[in-house]
């Protein structure tokens, strides 16, 4: 198969999820009910209500609103949040830079971390040092992240008083990209809500490079290496590691997206004004437009990912070749 | 492997450094007059167009920069505000008399041009998701007479005006003559009259603003205020307690008692205008599913109907329970559908005797001596202790022999169901400036054309009610509406339409030395947080 196939077959499997999606998405919503009933002033009358309700296109059949929604959507507009009276996609983006930023911290953290620990507790995995890594991994796997979150808070925030317990630094533009890592305020209100978002990612890719590495060990190349006389560090640092990064690498894409695109319960619990938190609140408030919108995004970057991933991956392992068997 | 080793504990290290150099202990300093305050809201804001929704986010964020003709004070009771006089010089003419010397942001002088244009305004937005037209729908036209004089003619007789005129924020319409939504949230037209400045917004996360030392009314003891959107609770209070900010509002029961015992904290509770009350279905047909006999088959009445059984079902409430169990004390027992010191309360009105006996006497005579069974239908996320409202209800009314089906759903669900009258009876909460407005929406005869009876889901009619409320509406004698408001409620009441059960207590933690007295629509408003 060849490249440019691959990409058209790839593409044309994410339009259709995207589509599928999407129309679920509006079916189940739609089967809620009104939501104007949701925000409209309370002392609004029925000829108000109704006037609102036609003015954000509610009045019509639930073919018509998602005729209208595909149409717009084909010329790249996913329609106007009925909360916030903004498009959509425009909240969305708005939102995607807190994100992003905080979901790189997280995933950074986890590889920074857990691949050394990893490799080490696959190295000595009887020594004290790898069996706390892995226990230590254990209770980050178990442990649920609103928990963590909250009693980071506590330690870290409250009794310490280290850290501050929620929000976002201050915002610059750092060579054309919006971000708070800019400055050392923006680092003290990362530091946290990415912590407990690296703690499950980072118990998964220790757990997975142990087992890579002890999987590794025992095969043959390594012992021939072995018996070649080469120095131990580039057994591990070259031949075990690199053969050990395959998985790791397309857990860390798949893990990535659903960083960026569910991280909502970080986000809430520590007020991170990021796309989470507009998911959450829109699905409160019964906003359609933007939950479609979300999901059609997270979709896309879902397909982009494991996309990244498939050609990081044929990097790695020259045997892998995109979209098809080794030939 | 040394290597690996010295890597390993050259990482750990690096990380460890860089950990403490960011953390540095955060001051728990007290704000000081003159200083910076920090409020954390438990709403968001969807827009800074001070038209563009009536929501409780949007109001409290629109009233730091923009004034309203009448004010409403922390009481719940009617002030000047840009108007320094209003009344009705015919029954369906009132002039307002504007305040003099008033500047916007901008230094222009606030004129009855710019009140016209922003009584208008609200029906000229047309995406709105929560018209402010409520408000201005009963005004027909708007006469200015000079730079300080405007006639309000209404169709018919209307008291409460002054009322609504408390909801519409006045804007400049220099600056809001063509602007749109991100004209506000840019900040480029928010230009008002309030007693803060706009300074920079983050949408879903704060919002900055100065002290306007031009303001005619009180001016901020603050220099320069943040107001925060954090709608998780958790997260308003870990960030009360890590000195992130001084003020937060909305304290979930479960922290109180911590709250409470900090030494670096205070707390400050009051009733509000809300009340919570149990809607019932009236008009449900009598084969509805919602009803079942003791066993459970179908009942084949609706039992609502019966003014006997309502009135057990009332007596069947211990009130002075419910607000101590359900609520851990954040309630107080009620009586009717408003807040003391509102339009239409009647001080004689007292909350319901518990009686079991006299609960199971009344539905023996009403032909329902082993009870029945009802769903009730109660949401999940919306009022304080609400799940656990429901329940104790549920268990209070089967020692009456009344088997309640509870079902609890969050709000964007329960609504929709609620109007489309799926239930038997449902717990509802409502905050109101007037006795005569709530009825009209919740207790009315359902009537489009006349806009009465849009949360009547129960089908309530009662011709007698109906027409007090109308008598109040057309009161431009404030005493007089009061009468008539009362004596409609009173009536209602007395017919058992809906069940009153408690008022919930607003509550605000803020950091000692600082000062916030409450108000009864619950609103958190920086002017009003003062140093001790």
């Amino acid at each position: 198969m060849s490249m440019s196939t691959y990409l058209l077959s790839r593409a044309g499997q994410g339009v259709m999820l995207i589509a599928v999606m999407s129309l679920l998405v509006f079916l189940g919503l739609f089967a809620i009910g009104n939501p104007v009933d949701m925000f409209v002033n309370p002392q609004a009358d029925q000829a108000e209500i109704a006037r609102t309700t036609a003015a954000l296109g509610l009045d019509k059949p639930l073919w018509e609103q998602y005729g209208h929604f595909v149409g717009k959507a084909l010329h790249g507009d996913l329609g106007q949040s009925f909360v916030h009276g903004a498009s959509a996609l425009h909240l969305i983006v708005e939102r995607w830079p807190a994100t992003l930023e905080l979901a790189l911290v997280a995933i950074t953290i986890a590889v920074i971390l857990g691949i050394p620990l990893g490799l080490w507790a696959g190295l000595r995995p009887d020594s004290l040092a790898g069996r706390f890594i892995m226990g230590g991994s254990i209770v980050g796997f178990s442990l649920p992240t609103f928990w963590v979150g909250l009693m980071l808070i506590m330690v870290f925030s409250v009794q310490l008083q280290w850290l501050p317990a929620s929000g976002r630094g201050a915002v610059e533009i750092v060579l054309g990209v919006q971000t708070s890592l800019g400055s050392l305020d923006g680092w003290r209100h990362v530091l946290l809500p990415a912590l407990n978002l690296a703690l499950f990612k980072l118990s998964l890719i220790v757990r997975l490079t142990r087992s890579g590495t002890r999987e590794a060990l025992t095969q043959d190349y390594v012992r021939f290496a072995r018996a070649k006389g080469l120095t131990e560090r580039r057994i591990v640092g070259v031949h075990v590691l690199k053969n050990v990064l395959v998985p790791i690498v397309t857990v860390i894409g798949m893990e990535f997206g659903s960083l960026l695109a569910f991280s909502v319960v970080t986000e809430t619990i520590f007020a991170w004004p990021g796309m989470g938190k507009l998911l959450i609140d829109s699905i409160t408030q019964l906003d359609r437009p933007v939950v479609v919108a979300y999901l059609m995004f997270v979709a896309v970057l879902y397909v982009a990912i494991n996309f990244l991933a498939d050609l990081a991956y044929s990097l790695l392992d020259p045997r892998v070749r995109l979209g098809g068997t080794a030939q | 492997m040394p290597v690996t080793r010295r890597t390993a504990v050259a990482l750990a290290t690096a990380i460890t450094a860089a950990f403490i150099a960011l953390a540095s202990p955060a001051a728990h300093a007290q704000p000081k007059a003159g200083g910076e305050l920090k409020i954390a809201l438990s709403y968001d804001s969807s827009s800074l167009d001070p038209h563009f929704a009536a929501t409780a986010g949007n109001i409290t964020v629109s009233s730091h920069f923009f004034d309203c003709l009448v004010h409403v004070s922390p009481e719940g009771k009617y002030v000047a505000g840009l108007a320094v006089d209003w009344r009705a010089i015919d029954p369906t003419t009132w002039e307002i008399k504007l305040r003099q010397g008033v500047k916007f942001h901008d230094g222009s002088e606030m004129t009855a041009e710019d009140v016209q244009f922003s009584l208008e305004r609200p029906a000229k937005i047309v995406n709105s998701p929560g018209p402010f037209t409520s408000y201005t729908k009963s005004i027909t036209s708007i006469q200015v007479v000079d730079r300080h004089t405007l006639r309000l003619k209404t169709a018919e007789p209307y008291g409460p005006l002054p009322g609504d005129l408390s909801s519409i924020f006045i804007v400049s319409k220099k600056a809001a003559a063509h602007a749109t939504t991100e004209d506000f949230n840019s900040g480029k037209a928010m230009v008002g009259t309030g007693a803060y400045v706009f300074s920079s917004y983050k949408r879903g996360d704060s919002i900055a603003m100065t002290k306007n030392p031009n303001h005619w009314g009180q001016k901020s003891v603050w220099d320069k205020v943040v107001i925060r959107f954090v709608t998780a609770d958790a997260a308003r209070v870990a960030a009360l307690l890590a000195g992130d900010v001084d003020l937060i509002e909305g304290v979930p029961p479960s922290d109180m008692p911590r709250l409470k015992g900090d030494a670096r904290l205070q707390v400050q509770q009051r009733t509000t205008w809300r009340t919570l009350f149990l809607h019932l279905n009236h008009g449900a047909s009598d084969s509805a599913a919602v009803f079942t006999a003791k066993g459970g088959g179908p009942l084949g009445k609706n039992p609502l109907k019966d003014v006997r059984v309502r009135e057990a079902l009332s007596k069947g409430l211990n009130r002075q329970a419910l607000v101590q169990a359900a609520l851990e004390g954040f309630g107080v027992p009620a009586a009717q559908i408003v807040a003391p010191g509102i339009v239409g309360y009647n001080p004689a009105l007292k909350p319901e005797t518990y009686d079991v006996g006299g609960a199971r006497k009344l539905l023996a005579e009403a032909g329902y001596p082993d009870g029945f069974g009802i769903t009730l239908v109660v949401p999940n996320n919306r009022y304080i202790k609400d799940e656990q409202v429901g329940q104790t209800v549920g268990q209070l009314w089967s020692r009456i022999g009344v088997q309640v089906k509870l079902e609890t759903m969050p709000m964007a669900t329960y609504v929709p169901k609620m109007k489309a009258g799926e239930f038997g009876a449902a717990l509802l909460g409502w905050g109101t400036m007037g006795a005569d407005f709530g009825m009209r929406t919740l207790l009315c005869t359902i009537d489009p054309a006349k806009g009465w009876g849009t949360w009547n889901w129960g089908k309530y009619s009662n011709k007698a009610v109906d027409d007090l409320v109308h008598a109040a509406f057309q009161s431009i004698d404030p005493a007089k509406r009061d009468a008539n408001a009362r004596e409609a409620m009173t009536l209602a009441l007395k017919d058992y339409a809906v069940l009153p059960t408690h008022y919930q207590l607003a509550s605000w933690a803020m950091k000692k030395g600082l000062t916030y007295p409450g108000r009864l629509d619950e609103f958190t408003f920086a002017n009003f947080v003062k140093p001790e």
